[in-house]
């Protein structure tokens, strides 16, 4: 497969229909337009593809709900704002089992906030986001690569645990360029019993998210409950890099992970020994594996661009084990690397 | 032998319905699982029920069912429909789903002309969560939330739905009916077969609006509630077709 130049925001579209999304439903925000626009091109060339430009971001949710649950790989995209409004769907697919790949292209809050790279959301999408018992499974990109293979993998999820998942990225990585190749995609595998395509001769089906008997609602609940373990189980997913050595640890995600690499870069350089540990999952949190590092790591900073959301995290993750620090840059404020290793300096110096 | 000639529609389950005596919706399900079954539609036809008194319509329709949030229906019915364009797909609204809540999704898919078919039960009230003002509730009646009676400084006008709707070049049929008597029953019916029809037919947008009696929140007796119907409901929601583009006529509009 060739190595193509391409934008954050094109990688999603393009690796989305790669992956057979037939569906896509979309309302404009800053900063993802782009992978709308991209949508809107491309799926009129995709066999059997849609794309509708929707009247806002709750008709979008709700078009993606009825396409998935006629069968077809979806997908709707937004950016935080827009994302609030998605919320309704997104717990209704949840509560309906029902798979579809979501984007978010985070800006700054709360509120209209602002265009910039921001990491607000972490909160919204790793507690479920909208009403309700429920999880949705949140995917980290911290490179244009990883967004192509992660969208990919977003579609096996969904299909997997009928479940809604979710991209989390911002403006930072939705508009950088970077060399990415395309990996093979497998066929799916999502039974057609999940799927209503009208009753046929047999017996017809109901998907609903009404259970007004709470002894059936609390089943359904206690059922989806064990869904979450098992994705928890199987699914979590992190990256490290320099932590053999590490006496300090970052932890961030995202465009804040790839920050702080080239600030750690720049701290080894200087003989501190700094290492980065990235949750590529931010639900399910790869908890187990960062309190392992807690082992030899007595030192951990948190970086995010926000107040600190992740950094709760982390701490219900190494129990008290180790310190923790943070730094933050919220409401779309992008910290350099340089910027960052000072940071870590001070931190590093008073350990 | 003797012969039989009324019997549960085929696409009704056996399930008792829920609904109040007197209620308009029974009699809508049963309307359409007629014609659901004359048309031998069964089969290829999917339903989304909306939130309301209707939740439960899964139930009672013997078809495939997505049950929509609250005012999506339109929305998710297009999802659906644009997958599966060969299939009959229909959403069932009442006021507060279609005309408050949902009435972005409505306008839109209306507009965009999507092929699917709309049923919409006006009973100018809030019915499942207790009576409550509709975007459809007419001036000065009393509700649980306008209890001096709807007021227009305060409250606002009641959202004509097929007058708004049958604007809309993506509309290819909008007819009001009511079911208060057999006559109305007959030509309601018509009206959800002209509906699938128009579907069938790939025009676009089709919607039947159906006054509805709701005897329990107008307080009044169910034959009470259908001379209101008759004799203040239909003054403000006139009967008739709005827009009907499978007769190629300037004469819509018109008194059925």
């Amino acid at each position: 497969m060739n190595k193509v130049l391409m934008s954050g925001n094109d990688i999603i579209g393009e690796a989305a229909i790669r992956a057979g999304c037939r569906f896509y439903a979309g309302y404009p925000i800053t900063p993802q337009n782009e992978l709308t626009e991209y949508m809107a091109e491309h799926m009129r060339n995709a066999d059997g593809g849609v794309f509708i430009q929707s009247e806002s971001e709750v008709a979008a949710i709700h078009m993606v709900i009825g396409a998935s649950s006629a069968g077809a790989r979806v997908m709707t995209s937004s950016s935080s704002p827009g994302i609030s409004l998605k919320q309704e769907g997104i717990s209704s697919m949840a509560a309906c089992e029902l798979p579809g790949v979501i984007v978010n292209i985070m800006r700054g809050g709360p509120g209209l906030g602002n265009i910039r790279p921001s990491q607000g959301d972490y909160f919204q999408a790793t507690r479920g986001g909208g009403h309700g018992d429920y999880r949705t499974i949140v995917l980290a990109p911290a490179t244009c690569q990883e967004l192509a293979d992660l969208t990919m993998d977003a579609f096996d999820l969904a299909d997997k645990y009928r479940t809604p998942v979710m991209i989390l990225a911002d403006g930072m990585m939705g508009q950088m360029m970077e060399p990415v190749v395309f990996k093979k995609t497998r066929p799916r595998r999502f039974s057609e019993k999940f799927m209503l395509r009208g009753a046929g001769d047999g017996p017809s089906r109901f998907i609903r998210g009404l259970l007004l008997d709470p002894i059936d609602a609390e089943e359904h609940n206690w059922k989806l409950a064990r869904k979450y373990e098992v994705i928890v189980k199987n699914e979590t997913l992190r990256d490290e890099h320099d932590t053999e050595d590490a006496e300090m640890v970052i932890v961030a995600y995202g465009t804040a992970a790839r920050i702080a690499r080239g600030a750690i870069k720049r701290l080894r350089e200087h003989g501190m020994k700094v290492g980065l540990f990235r949750p590529v999952t931010l639900w399910p949190f790869p908890e187990s594996e960062l309190r392992a590092l807690s082992n030899k790591v007595k030192s951990f900073l948190v970086f995010e661009m926000s107040t600190g959301q992740m950094i709760d995290d982390v701490r219900l993750a190494l129990q008290g084990y180790a310190d923790t620090g943070f730094h933050g840059r919220p409401g779309g404020a992008v910290p350099t690397p340089a910027e960052l290793a000072n940071v870590i300096a001070r931190h590093y110096k008073k350990d | 032998m003797p012969k039989i000639i009324f019997k549960r529609p085929k696409s009704i389950k056996e399930n008792i319905f829920h609904y109040c005596p007197g209620c308009g919706h029974s009699i809508a399900h049963r309307l359409i699982t007629e014609v659901i079954d004359e048309t031998g539609i069964r089969g290829i036809t999917i339903g989304v029920p909306p939130a309301g008194c209707a939740v439960l319509a899964y139930n009672y329709f013997d078809v495939d069912m997505i049950e929509a949030q609250h005012g999506r229906g339109p929305a998710t019915a297009s999802g659906i429909k644009r997958v599966l364009p060969d299939r009959i797909v229909f959403s069932y609204q009442g006021d507060g789903d279609l005309a408050a809540i949902g009435i972005a999704e409505s306008f839109h898919a209306a507009n965009r002309g999507e092929n699917i078919t709309v049923f919409f039960i006006n009973n100018a009230v809030y019915g499942m969560t207790g009576g409550q003002m509709a975007p459809t509730t007419i001036l000065e009646q009393k509700t649980t939330t306008t209890p001096a009676g709807r007021h227009k400084i305060l409250d606002g006008y009641p959202v004509k739905v097929c007058e708004l709707l049958s604007n809309l070049k993506g509309v290819a049929y909008a007819q009001r009916c009511t079911v208060t008597s057999p006559a109305q029953v007959n030509k309601t019916k018509k009206a959800i077969r002209k509906a699938f029809q128009c579907q069938k037919d790939s025009l676009g947008f089709s919607l039947v609006e159906i006054l509805s009696p709701c005897p329990t929140n107008w307080k009044k007796s169910p034959i009470d509630s259908c001379r209101w119907i008759d004799e203040v409901m239909s003054k403000e929601f006139p009967l008739g077709v709005f827009k009907d583009d499978t007769v190629k006529t300037d004469k819509n509009a018109e008194a059925v």
